[in-house]
């Protein structure tokens, strides 16, 4: 029954792509709380709490064996957790088996039946729901639309490119109008300039179907590109869960900073006056609330510029001095190791246009370096 | 472009000189099988085609194939010949296709080891095997023995030296021929394939039917035709397990050979069975569209 109704709410969004406040309608909020799911000792996620918010594009980024596919595989119903809770809106779902979960998945693998032409792979989930011939041509035909395959349908699987078979695999996933999209690294596959299109594809394509859509990815950056929010998970924990421009400015502990953008790292102290200092540079002008910690610095190597005998206001910018170890030529960027003092090392990451004079940086050269005090992000250290 | 001169590159000539000797290497390492299969099939073969149509005065003659469609006889051991097949075939895909999911379903370290079960026998004498199960099947066989213990009959059943101690023989025997390749396709069909079935929503039952039992379908076919085929030829099982009821063709050689030293009436019988078996195989890509792999385009 719940199945029928929630098709039914599907076919509007499709038909009407201009219309956002009838979307909003069409998905649905997860909330999952203290999800445990051991294997063995190890823990693959441990207590989770997280509110994924109706229509909201989530990603749950994280290094490989961090627990962000158990949890998807968890929310899809395929693996069965020790303990917790998963609510689609108000329905408990732990217990319910995938086939009567209706959400939409796209896996890693596609897992496009090979068996089946385009069309039967995408029409498979609307036969299930004993939709009529007629309309299930005309809802095929507008999922095909939608991921520009209109002509592919009679292709057998086999016939078709990397990017093609993603694009089937998406639509048989949204074709049925489910209100929660999944999605384990679909663009994992891809050639890195496919997958950067496809990001921006998919982006528009949540956009336009209003679906609350969980993302699992490795990548940082196609996680920064397309979440709403994202969830950093690290050894089945969350480590912060926030947007993109909040995980990357503000970081709440190393493990988010190190993993998400390029970073150094910098051990700091406490003065007498509760300031934080490196070595005796005052990074933080207010005293910090809990000074006695250790904390660090993060220095995104491409907030750092480089100081070309200007004095600098130090109430605006910190000024770093050291001595150039590396420097490379990336293309787009260049980047530097700089040493400031005999054991710490900033990364610094240049534009390489043709006015700017750090293209002629050569290793040994002195070299002062500015970050703005609205840059500076200090994490407790907890290691 | 199109001043292009056509001059030898450098090193050219040694190039295609060292291309050429690798080829030839290849044909010298392919040349004993070559000649092995010349010698032990086709010049064999060839010349039972031969003897076939020589008649008993020596020279070439029908006779053999005009006796085979005038005697009833001939008719009922070809019908056997294809009836046991096909049971046999049958039988063991109902007991092969249950074994082989299971198989597929276990750990790789697991299915090794029941895989090792499937595989034991298959590593016995075919001989042994046979008389293992005249022993069993007898009647006072240890099975006529426990059916009775536990009461599943009375008094001893007629279980060997019938039909159905010929099926239970040859079921057990090609039982292997089956599930190696039944496995194989199986274990190929990645386990997202059943939870994507499952998420568009197909319950466990419809998810097995439209989608792991069509993808395995590829397995189950060659290995029935691995059985059916093997079977068609089949001499000792039958032979012992038959007690002279179950008559196929590879018996009914045997017993013109021994009986009338007839070559040419069991060439003629041998020929009849390889084009039989040769019409089915194709029929059999054709109808389930795989006959480029099996004969080519």
């Amino acid at each position: 029954m719940a199945a029928r109704q929630y098709f039914s709410r599907g076919a509007l969004i499709l038909a009407n792509d201009s219309n956002q406040s009838a979307q909003a309608s069409t998905a649905l909020p997860i909330h999952i709380r203290d999800l445990t799911k051991r294997y063995g000792q190890m823990y693959a996620l441990d207590s989770v709490d997280l509110e994924i918010k109706s229509g909201e594009f989530l990603t749950l980024l994280g290094p490989s064996g961090s627990g962000k596919t158990t949890l998807l595989m968890a929310i899809a119903g395929f693996n069965r957790p020790d303990a917790g809770s998963i609510r689609f809106g108000d329905t408990e779902m732990i217990l319910t088996p995938p086939h009567k979960r209706d959400v939409g998945m796209v896996f890693q693998s596609y897992a496009l039946f090979p068996h089946m032409s385009v069309t039967e792979n995408v029409a498979f989930p609307l036969k299930l729901r004993k939709v009529s011939p007629a309309e299930c041509a005309e809802r095929v035909a507008e999922a095909l639309a939608t991921v520009q395959l209109s002509e592919f349908g009679e292709r057998g699987i086999d016939q078709l490119s990397g990017g093609q078979r993603q694009r089937v695999a998406l639509a048989r996933a949204f074709v049925f109008g489910p209100r929660i999209l999944l999605m384990d690294e679909p663009l994992s596959a891809l050639d890195k300039k496919l997958r950067e299109h496809m990001q921006i594809e998919l982006k528009h394509l949540h956009e336009k179907l209003g679906v609350t859509t969980v993302y699992v990815t490795h990548d940082q950056r196609e996680a920064l590109t397309m979440s709403d929010r994202i969830a950093v998970i690290n050894d089945g924990r969350l480590a912060q869960v926030d947007t993109p421009h909040v995980i990357y400015n503000q970081p709440a502990n190393a493990f988010v900073a190190d993993f998400i953008g390029e970073s150094t790292m910098l051990p700091l102290s406490g003065d007498s006056a509760g300031r934080l200092m490196f070595a005796d540079q005052v990074v933080t002008t207010e005293a910090a609330t809990d000074a006695a910690a250790d904390h660090l610095l993060v220095v995104r190597p491409e907030r750092l510029f480089v100081l070309r005998g200007e004095t600098v206001d130090p109430e605006k910018t910190i000024a770093f001095d050291g001595t150039v170890r590396e420097f490379v030529f990336q293309g787009e960027t260049a980047f530097a190791l700089v040493a400031v003092d005999d054991r710490h090392e900033l990364s610094v990451r240049f534009s390489t246009d043709s006015a700017s004079s750090q293209n002629e940086l050569q290793p040994g050269d002195r070299v002062s370096l500015g970050l703005h005090r609205e840059d500076v992000i200090t994490i407790p250290d907890n290691a | 472009m199109e001043n292009r001169v056509d001059t030898a590159g450098i090193n050219e000539h040694e190039l295609k000189t060292q291309e050429a000797r690798e080829q030839l290497t290849l044909l010298g390492l392919a040349a004993p099988a070559v000649l092995a299969i010349v010698a032990i099939i086709v010049i064999p073969v060839g010349w039972l085609f031969y003897l076939s149509f020589v008649g008993s005065d020596g020279n070439f003659s029908l006779e053999h194939y005009q006796k085979m469609v005038q005697y009833k006889s001939y008719a009922r051991v070809f019908l056997i010949t294809f009836q046991v097949s096909l049971l046999t075939t049958v039988i063991c895909i109902l007991i092969g296709y249950p074994l082989a999911y299971f198989l597929a379903l276990l750990p790789q370290r697991w299915a090794g080891i029941f895989m090792l079960a499937v595989l034991l026998p298959f590593w016995t004498s075919l001989l042994v095997r046979t008389y293992a199960w005249l022993v069993l099947l007898q009647k006072k066989g240890m099975l006529n023995d426990f059916a009775i213990y536990i009461g599943l009959w009375e008094t001893p059943v007629k279980l060997v030296h019938n039909m159905t101690g010929t099926l239970i023989g040859m079921a057990h025997i090609m039982l292997p021929f089956l599930v190696l390749p039944l496995y194989g396709s199986m274990r190929k069909i990645e386990r997202d394939m059943m939870h994507a079935a499952a998420n568009l929503g197909a319950s466990p039952v419809h998810a097995f039917w439209k989608v792991y039992f069509p993808l395995s379908l590829s397995g189950m076919v060659a290995g029935s035709l691995i059985v059916f085929v093997l079977c068609l030829g089949f001499y000792v099982t039958p032979a012992v397990l038959g007690g002279g009821r179950v008559v196929m063709v590879a018996t009914q050689i045997t017993a013109i050979l021994e009986n009338q030293f007839d070559w040419g009436a069991a060439s003629a019988l041998g020929v009849v069975l390889l084009i039989a078996t040769l019409i089915i195989l194709y029929l059999a890509a054709r109808l389930l569209k795989f006959d480029a792999a099996l004969f080519g385009k």
